[in-house]
């Protein structure tokens, strides 16, 4: 253990431990730009390159002063150091950092989509700062736009954040430095724009960008002209992660259930029908399940021809990824559709028949704490004659912006019903907005149908956490059933490559894109780096399932009733029909020719 | 899936080179060195397949490309101009000749004409401040240069 003092406050941690978090642990704030950290997730982003985080150190290793100022976030404690954080020159030298990063870049907090949620801004708030006394050429950059995400270069503070969470939790690799000096921005190989690029559109560079620089691309106000629109029907669908995190947009605390007060508000917006991803979510495992039931059953048969484990298919930066990474094995995963995508055709088809509405009169909306569901939605594969399946796609936060513009709020709400029949629910599709719940809520559906058996315990602990990467044994009745679980694209890398090179079996393994799941998605309030909140949305999802009366995707009533009514069987022709898909390689490949 | 094509030779020849270092990310700017000795540029595609044989991302091959002055995406030209812009050939007026030589040749410094033939870069000092200013063409260094002799220079390497 190292003793030190901080702020004349006597410290003990242990070795290796930087003066940044010494301080924490005394309870001593420092302020940080450019260093980022999501505790328990595996991800650190310290580059030492913003300086807003240097403190004095009068007393170093040597017993002298140090002369330079030194990073927090970068320099370890050593014994017998004495540190001020927040001396005359300390401060001094803070402000000057913060008015040289503002010096090159636009004040138009105004409008600026991080406007209220920016660290910059927080950061210039807090010192203070009233004017930008140095006045110099200002880097300008062109706008980059995804259907996801927008890249405006010039409110860049090259912190880098991005380019950590794309290579090293995602291992995308879309983003990297390029350039030098005045003329450096973060971007695609050539300065391409993002969509020629290998990025999946997960948007975590946008969940952790300090500013303005990364954000989603709005819709708003493309769903209000749809709502406003008298020869439209407009119905909406809303994720399970959503109901467990907007509420803190509202100022409730994190993890608090929202689900009634939000197909409340949704209504008052003036969607005519509100309805839930929750529904498909169901209807998802009813044709994932099958299809997994079947690919075991085969193989055990002795059909060499069967490709196991069977892959999830749920979360589009998902099978973006595997687009780019694993042509290989386009295959391996399950051809069902998301459930945005399988209630939106199922909304334009079943519902809209029974409602005798036409197609192109119904606009699908989605509530999605994901930012890859915006491009998602787009894919040609789901239109059908020019008209999209589902219309547009709102995340979480442009929900709540919308639900503000509208002067309402939250916590007035009185709680409502979602409507029926594409509105009900069980517990196992509210668990797919967790790492571990696509595959826990296919396991419960699964099991019973393999079996044949109720089950006595409806809940499988063992493929619950937040490990990046676990793997359970299940116990089908006798046959025991392996199972794989990652979050975060670069877990999803190493297992899939274990399986690849043949190190590992797995029967099925659930991938989601982002930390945590869809509760830890892009679309989603903003965590600043604070996984405890994660934590909070994920016990919240599960006590949402324990509260609902039907826990198990095969007893939802409704959907029950759309198979006898409309689809026959799950897998059948109608089904593959309309709920399955299929994956394109979308890979870089090096070939002779020129 | 987007084909990247390059002839078989560029590619056996960089497979090679990725090879001598294993295959290893962590060598990546000793092979784009080498690359670059070989071709006297990087294409965007010659990249992709670095990272491609390196397995790291093309974003990070462009990162190192585009942050070193050394690496170059530009072509060569058949002759190469170096002009010296280290402290004593500057001030007797290097820049000048670089002036004279960006209006003949109609390009910018990084540059290469047209129809391939010079290419115009600086450099920083190659131990002939006696002679300066100094400017190279190939292996060629050329003394005590000045804007009016440039004409005569290019003149040398018509045909």
């Amino acid at each position: 253990m190292i003793k030190l003092t901080i702020d004349n406050r006597p410290v003990e941690v242990a070795e290796g431990t930087t003066i940044l978090k010494a301080a924490r642990q005394a309870g001593i704030h420092i302020p940080t730009l450019c260093y980022f950290e999501l505790a328990g997730m595996n991800f650190e982003n310290k580059p030492g390159g913003c300086r807003v985080c240097v403190v004095e150190v009068v007393k170093d290793f040597n017993g002298r002063p140090r002369r330079n100022l030194a990073p927090a976030c970068a320099t370890e404690c050593v014994e017998g150091m004495e540190v001020l954080t927040h001396s005359q020159r300390v401060i001094n030298a803070r402000r000057t950092v913060v008015e040289l990063i503002l010096s090159d870049h636009p004040t138009d907090c105004l409008t600026c989509a991080k406007s209220g949620q920016c660290e910059l801004q927080t950061l210039a708030q807090t010192l203070g700062i009233r004017e930008i006394p140095y006045k110099g050429e200002q880097s300008t950059y062109r706008v980059d736009m995804s259907p996801s995400i927008i890249r405006d270069v010039d409110k860049c503070i090259m912190c880098r954040r991005c380019e950590n969470v794309c290579n090293n939790i995602q291992s995308v690799g879309a983003l990297s430095a390029v350039n030098r000096g005045f003329q450096a921005v973060v971007a695609p190989a050539f300065e391409q724009d993002m969509v020629d690029s290998p990025c999946v559109m997960c948007g975590q560079c946008v969940q952790v960008c300090p500013v303005g620089a990364l954000s989603e691309v709005d819709d708003t106000r493309k769903v209000m002209m749809a709502i406003n629109d008298p020869k439209k029907t407009v119905v909406v669908q809303t994720a399970p992660a959503v109901r467990v995190a907007i509420g803190e947009e509202f100022g409730m605390e994190p993890g608090t259930i929202v689900t009634g007060q939000l197909a409340a508000v949704l209504r008052q917006l003036g969607f005519d029908y509100v309805f839930d991803t929750d529904f498909a979510a169901d209807l998802t495992i009813m044709e994932e399940g099958t299809e997994l039931l079947d690919r075991i059953k085969r193989f055990t048969e002795g059909d060499k021809s069967v490709r196991l484990p069977i892959l999830t298919s749920c979360c589009p930066g998902w099978v973006n990824f595997f687009e780019h990474n694993f042509p290989d094995m386009l295959d391996v995963p399950s051809t069902a559709k998301s459930p945005q995508q399988m209630f939106g055709a199922i909304a334009k088809s079943y519902w809209t028949e029974k409602m005798n509405i036409k197609r192109e009169d119904l606009v699908v909306v989605s509530i999605m704490p994901c930012l890859a569901k915006k491009y998602e939605c787009k894919r040609e594969e789901f239109y059908v004659n020019g008209n999209p399946d589902v219309d547009y796609v709102l995340s979480t936060r442009e929900l709540a912006r919308l639900i503000k513009q509208f002067n309402l709020d939250l916590n007035e709400m009185p709680t409502a019903d979602f409507d029926d029949p594409l509105g009900e629910s069980t517990g196992a599709a509210v668990i797919f907005g967790v790492t571990g719940g696509v595959i826990e809520a296919a396991t419960r559906t699964a099991y019973e149908v393999f079996t044949g058996k109720k089950l006595d315990k409806i809940e499988f602990t063992e493929l619950r956490g937040l490990e990046g990467i676990r793997d359970a044994w299940v116990d089908f009745n006798g046959t025991p059933i392996h199972i794989g679980i990652a979050h975060g694209l670069k877990n999803a890398r190493t297992l899939l490559e274990r399986v690849r090179k043949g190190e590992e079996q797995f029967h099925a393994i659930e991938v989601m894109a982002c930390p945590g799941g869809c509760i830890g998605g892009a679309g989603q309030p903003y965590h600043h780096g604070n996984s405890d909140i994660i934590k909070k949305r994920f016990d919240a999802t599960y006590e949402e399932d324990r509260n609902k009366p039907i826990r198990k995707s095969h007893e939802n009533p409704s959907v029950i009733k759309l198979y006898k009514e409309f689809l026959g069987e799950p897998c059948g022709h109608k089904s593959h029909e309309l709920l399955h898909t299929h994956y394109f390689d979308k890979s870089d490949h090096v070939e002779i020719g020129e | 899936m987007a084909v990247i094509k390059l002839s078989e030779s560029k590619i056996n020849f960089v497979k090679d080179i990725c090879k001598q270092f294993n295959n290893n990310g962590g060598e990546v700017i000793n092979v784009l060195h080498k690359v670059q000795g070989e071709f006297g540029y990087l294409s965007a595609e010659v990249q992709e397949l670095v990272a491609e044989e390196l397995h790291i991302p093309v974003a990070r091959v462009y990162g190192i490309v585009s942050f070193y002055s050394f690496f170059t995406m530009t072509p060569k030209g058949r002759f190469p101009i170096s002009v010296c812009l280290g402290t004593a050939c500057y001030v007797r007026g290097a820049e000048k000749v670089i002036d004279e030589l960006k209006r003949q040749l109609a390009v910018q410094v990084g540059g290469t004409t047209e129809d391939g033939k010079f290419s115009l870069n600086c450099l920083r000092c190659v131990g002939a401040c006696g002679l300066a200013p100094v400017m190279m063409i190939g292996d060629k260094v050329y003394g005590r240069v000045t804007p009016d002799k440039v004409a005569g220079i290019l003149a040398e390497y018509n045909n």
